[in-house]
């Protein structure tokens, strides 16, 4: 299974700071580690929140750009890893294992996949699925 | 109900059994004994971490027990010597006792031997798949035999001989080098391909079971690939993986059965796996990218660049069939060759001719088998031509 790894914005990481060499050369040795195992598919960091932009909708579906920064820095993110595990089990071992510091917080989320879905669900869509298969293969 | 300690427990033996193994092996020399020391420190975790909790460093703490075991090992083996020893006294002085030897911190190179031991040319190559999954992906043997579809005895059975050929063979724990590394590494990439395309063509078995072998060999791949960075095959390996497994959740119907590449939604491929295998692939170009994987991955890569089935470059596919068939000179390349060329030129072009990859010595059998499709190749892209399963599955799977 798939699990996203975010990394949560620190007062550091919001102001735009990398971290110290050796901060580096410990994510470094960690990054290594993890390819060692074979378990990351992507992996970055994010600029901090005073570069980015939110996209608001309204109930008519209206939209409203914001600016970043935004307030709230530790629900922020401020970097993502996507792995391939064989359970959430895993990913918390595995994010056990990162060199953070200073009250850093990592969020682990499975990757929605068919067996999240019910049974009923997912016939439903396949059956649309299929619908809309067949109306390409007609060319409608 | 499995408590959270023993699912902790499962995971740190994921991340750790591979490496403990590996640095247990280089110590004690003996693959079948290092696993037997890293089985025990697995069982004194099941022990003692519900009571203890899990240690902050839980594979320096399996390491320690299984270090510890090791010693006793030696020592009662060394004392039972000494007794021997003290009978015959003209035999050599016994050797330094493990607790002196030094633990060294080349722990990525222990789990590249750890591979090139699990695929030793000294075992069958059913044996070879059984141990790197076990010694290397960290399965239980009941995962083995339920993923191969046999008993669990007959499982442990073919993983106890292959320990005790490798025993018996005195098998070096160590990394081939010079003409011998590209022969081994091919048999390692060789067992690997085995354990995905067990998952990925299988069509018996619980569906659970196959999927995972899948993602076993990619973990697997992505390991050599990081280990024996230099090797383009590795990286080709992974990309081949990769963009193939990125079709799985397309490739079966809602019926259970399989949905052909044609007719698959490619909607539903997984993007992210299709993004890192083609990464992966231009590494393997970077370094080479000449090798039978490497032009696999590269056929996987176009219908992978497709948007729809029409736009398939099936002329760039049939020029690639021609380089492997110049490599590998099988029979169903051939034919999957014949297949891409008919797709390209419409089913007249591949008749006279195999194409000048080919090798003459295949002409004779290529015509033949081009006289023998000749009524079943398709007359368009469009359509699917019904062959042998077995002949299609590499190109239209």
């Amino acid at each position: 299974m798939k699990v996203m790894v975010l990394g949560k914005a620190t007062e550091r990481s919001e102001a735009g700071e990398f971290g110290s060499a050796e901060e580096f050369a410990a994510m470094d040795r960690y990054g290594q580690q993890l390819a060692e195992a074979g378990v990351v598919l992507a992996s970055d960091g994010l600029q901090p929140s005073s570069k980015g932009k939110r996209v608001a909708f309204d109930a008519d579906g209206n939209t409203t750009v914001i600016d970043g920064p935004f307030a709230e820095t530790k629900e922020l993110v401020a970097g993502f890893s996507i792995w391939e595990v064989a359970s959430m089990d895993e990913a918390v071992e595995w994010v056990k294992r990162a060199p953070f510091r200073d009250g850093g917080v990592v969020e682990l989320r499975k990757v929605l996949d068919a067996e999240d879905f019910s049974e009923s669900f997912a016939a439903e869509i396949s059956a649309a699925e299929d619908q809309l298969r067949a109306d390409r293969a007609d060319g409608r | 109900m499995v408590s959270a300690t023993q699912q902790a427990i499962e995971a740190v033996w994921r991340i750790e059994s591979a490496r403990l193994i590996a640095g247990l092996a280089r110590i004690v020399r003996d693959v079948g004994l290092a696993e037997d020391l890293a089985q025990d420190a697995l069982v004194a975790a099941l022990e003692q971490w519900p009571e203890s909790g899990v240690p902050d460093v839980p594979g320096a703490w399996l390491m320690a027990v299984a270090r510890r075991r090791g010693v006793d090992t030696i020592r009662r083996a060394v004392t039972l010597r000494s007794k021997v020893e003290l009978r015959c006294r003209d035999l050599p002085e016994h050797e330094t006792p493990m607790d002196e030897i030094e633990f060294e911190p080349h722990v990525e190179d222990d789990v590249l031997r750890l591979f090139f031991i699990a695929c030793h040319p000294v075992l069958s190559v059913d044996a070879r798949v059984a141990l790197t999954l076990k010694l290397v992906a960290g399965l239980s043997t009941e995962e083995i035999a339920r993923a191969f579809l046999v008993h669990t005895t007959t499982m442990a059975a073919r993983i106890t001989r292959a320990k005790k050929a490798l025993t018996e063979a005195n098998v070096p724990f160590e990394v081939p080098v010079g003409e011998e590394l590209a022969d081994r590494l091919s048999s390692v990439l060789e067992a690997v391909y085995l354990v995905f395309n067990e998952g990925y063509t299988a069509t018996a078995g619980e569906q659970w079971a196959r999927a995972e072998l899948c993602q076993e060999a990619m973990r697997l791949g992505r390991m050599l690939a990081t280990l024996a960075a230099g090797e383009s095959e590795t990286h080709a390996l992974v990309a081949l993986m990769e963009i193939q497994a990125s079709r799985l959740r397309a490739r079966i119907g809602s019926d259970g059965e399989i949905v052909t590449l044609d007719k698959q939604d490619r909607a539903r491929w997984d993007r992210l796996l299709i993004m890192h295998g083609l990464a992966a692939l231009n590494r393997a170009e970077e370094i080479g990218g000449t090798g039978s994987y490497a032009i696999q991955a590269k056929i996987a890569a176009c219908h992978a660049g497709a948007p729809r089935a029409g736009d398939t470059d099936w002329v760039r596919i049939a020029s690639l069939y021609g380089d492997l068939v110049g490599l590998t000179r099988s029979p169903i390349v051939e034919l999957n060759r014949a297949v891409a060329v008919s797709m390209a030129d419409g089913p007249a072009a591949h008749i006279c001719s195999p194409g000048p990859a080919a090798p003459d010595q295949a002409c004779s059998t290529g015509s033949f088998r081009c006289r023998a499709l000749r009524p079943t190749l398709p007359l368009s892209a469009r359509k699917r031509p019904t062959m042998p399963h077995s002949a299609h599955k590499a190109l239209f799977w």
